[in-house]
């Protein structure tokens, strides 16, 4: 069984929601990545969507995108990213990690040598923004030869043709966009999310992750209670943002020990 | 061969396609379902035909610029006057397409990307004409580099928001206007400025401005009893180019040139050149193309005189006429496009785009290797109005 199978069958039958951290590898220093994976799931996280940075990240807002560009000076590249993965798997192996990104980093190494790569790092997932199921096809094909689970988004503006698609090629979880816009940006209409739920039910099995717009402990309690998981984006690369490499992994681990408290209350 | 590009999934060939966020699918969806209801509904192509003759001031005329073509020595070479066009440029070929659809649609909100800021004056006009809002998104280095382009839009009524992330440029731009997109998809239509990013856009409007060739094709035997013995036109993301190439494209006798931006030289690896320096195919802004990139997979940063030309990819069409040898890429220099730009005010009273300037010289280039009977077929995509300061800096000049 995967690791992420694993975690979320283990959490249902706990009753717990997942708690599903996002940063990017590579901010504020390479250095600092792993010590800080480590911190997240000391604090509580489940699984871990790791960024992979990208010059032109279309789909984020401002503090994400200036994350990567951090990461980007510093020469953070997949492969780097992909060796950060294997690191932290010298001492977990059981934390599910998915890497978040961009199509053309991937599209630069080949899919077949990026999936084979994946597996036997340990990486878990993986979720490319800018790739729609209708272009992923070469892509899903290789993924899932090397046992690696496409993770999809879906949006409140996907109709339900889509989710039926989505539904039959997701593996590990699905991701909801809970928004309309970037990364970071607006507020959370938990009406929304609430109303959309049941037509998402419908088709997906798979357990569904809350996405985008989750900026506190209160918001992240009452996603919480409307899905399978929690992820957490901007609000924590914001913090590595306002730390120094002394203190981030503690400011990181605090704030998602936070979170954590909140979802599990 | 029966050349029919894209597919209904919006490729051409390996290249194109539709490669956006899912929030962005569906408003991607709704907009080719529109664009394919109304291509070929008859008041839509009445009122379209209505404005390009009436508004834009179509068609636009075919001039021999016949002092440069003896001064030359060779080949005669003739201008399509693209640059006569309200606004001073092709690209309000496409906004007016694209605004009659905004208008169909219901979106009374459009936005667009804009690197030269012809096409931001573009779509600023056309909102203006039909009273919609308008933003458009310029990269911070370029509006320093087209403040009279600026200053334009703003007097049309649209709100003009400097980019200041990643280069500052085009695509920086482009980044910024999806993502005002993702945000306000359902009041908003994006009025792309080129013939890339995803389906319907390098299809839809490749199918405005092909209005350009079309002209041309009837044009042209009326001047010189036949077709011309090649088509010219600048290349950035593409679209002047592939509105004149696309109808030229089963007459094999005709060939089609595409230029590329060559900044400080290919070698130099400072340029804009993805065709002619055989970038490697990615995906970028929702397509498949030939893209600048590194190793890794990064954009890199371009360099052009043009701002409009100063872009890492390039359309999907281009890159399949290059994949599959109908049409021929180069790259003209930044300093090569300056000495036709001066040539083209001297000997014929016009002063052209720069972007215009890179397919002009290598009209220049070819014209005295070939015989006194050839003729070469030059876009001459814009007027050059909005490079006085770039132009006056280059030569040492406060204006």
């Amino acid at each position: 069984m995967s690791r992420l199978q694993t975690t979320f069958d283990a959490l249902k039958q706990q009753q717990r929601k997942a708690l599903i951290p996002f940063i990017t590898a590579g901010d504020p220093s390479q250095k600092m990545t792993v010590p800080m994976m480590h911190g997240l799931v000391a604090a509580g996280a489940d699984v871990i969507e790791l960024g992979v940075p990208f010059s032109d990240p279309m789909a984020d807002g401002p503090v994400i995108q200036r994350a990567s560009e951090r990461a980007l000076k510093q020469g953070m590249s997949l492969r780097g990213v992909l060796g950060m993965v294997a690191e932290f798997r010298q001492q977990n192996t059981t934390t599910p990690v998915v890497l978040m990104g961009y199509g053309n980093p991937i599209e630069a190494m080949g899919w077949s040598e990026f999936a084979q790569r994946c597996e036997a790092v340990g990486v878990d997932g993986v979720l490319t923004v800018d790739f729609p199921p209708e272009e992923s096809h070469d892509a899903f094909e290789h993924l899932q030869r090397h046992n690696i689970a496409p993770i999809f988004l879906l949006a409140p503006t996907t109709n339900e043709a889509r989710i039926k698609q989505v539904a039959k090629l997701a593996r590990g979880y699905v991701y909801y966009v809970s928004l309309k816009g970037v990364t970071g940006s607006g507020s959370i209409d938990l009406s929304a999310i609430e109303e959309k739920m049941p037509q998402l039910r419908k088709h997906i099995q798979l357990p569904i992750g809350v996405g985008f717009g989750i900026r506190d402990a209160a918001t992240a309690k009452a996603v919480a209670k409307l899905c399978d998981g929690v992820v957490v984006g901007s609000r924590i690369v914001q913090e590595v943002e306002n730390s120094t490499e002394q203190n981030v992994v503690a400011n990181v681990s605090q704030l998602v020990a936070e979170l954590r408290q909140a979802i599990n209350n | 061969m029966t050349y029919n590009f894209p597919n209904i999934s919006g490729h051409f060939g390996q290249f194109g396609g539709s490669y956006m966020a899912e929030t962005l699918v569906p408003a991607v969806e709704e907009l080719t379902a529109q664009y394919m209801r109304f291509k070929d509904d008859a008041e839509f192509k009445a009122e379209l035909a209505y404005e390009l003759k009436h508004y834009v001031g179509r068609p636009s005329p075919i001039y021999h610029a016949k002092r440069l073509s003896e001064h030359l020595g060779g080949a005669q070479i003739y201008l399509k006057r693209e640059d006569l066009n309200h606004t001073g440029a092709h690209k309000i070929n496409s906004a007016m397409g694209q605004a009659l659809l905004a208008k169909r649609m219901g979106k009374k909100r459009v936005i667009a990307e804009t690197g030269a800021g012809m096409h931001g004056v573009a779509t600023a006009t056309v909102a203006a004409r039909f009273g919609m809002e308008c933003i458009v998104y310029m990269g911070a280095e370029d509006i320093q580099r087209q403040a009279p382009n600026v200053f334009r839009m703003k007097l049309l009524g649209a709100t003009v928001v400097p980019v200041e992330s990643g280069s500052k440029t085009l695509k920086d731009a482009c980044n910024e206007a999806i993502r005002d997109w993702v945000t306000n998809v359902e009041s908003t239509f994006y009025i792309f400025g080129t013939a890339a990013g995803p389906h319907p856009y390098p299809m839809m409007v490749r199918d405005f401005q092909c209005v350009i060739g079309n002209e041309a094709k009837v044009q042209m035997p009326e001047m010189i009893g036949r077709q011309p013995d090649a088509v010219i036109a600048c290349v950035g993301g593409g679209s002047n180019a592939i509105g004149l190439f696309n109808p030229y494209i089963e007459i094999p006798e005709v060939k089609i040139i595409g230029v590329e931006a060559g900044g400080y030289g290919i070698a130099s690896g400072k340029h804009a050149a993805p065709l002619t320096a055989n970038a490697k195919v990615g995906v970028l802004h929702g397509n498949r193309v030939n893209l600048m990139q590194d190793e890794n997979g990064q954009i890199i940063e371009t360099h052009s005189i043009s701002a409009g030309l100063d872009y890492p990819g390039v359309g999907p069409e281009h890159c399949l006429l290059k994949e599959i040898g109908r049409a021929q890429y180069v790259a003209i220099n930044d300093d090569e496009a300056i000495a036709a730009f001066d040539a083209l005010c001297r000997f014929e009273g016009i002063i052209p785009a720069l972007e215009s300037s890179h397919a002009l010289a290598h009209a220049i280039k070819i014209a005295p290797t070939l015989a006194k009977e050839k003729v070469l077929l030059v876009n001459l995509s814009g007027r050059g109005d909005k490079d006085m300061n770039t132009v006056a800096k280059l030569k040492g000049i406060t204006l």
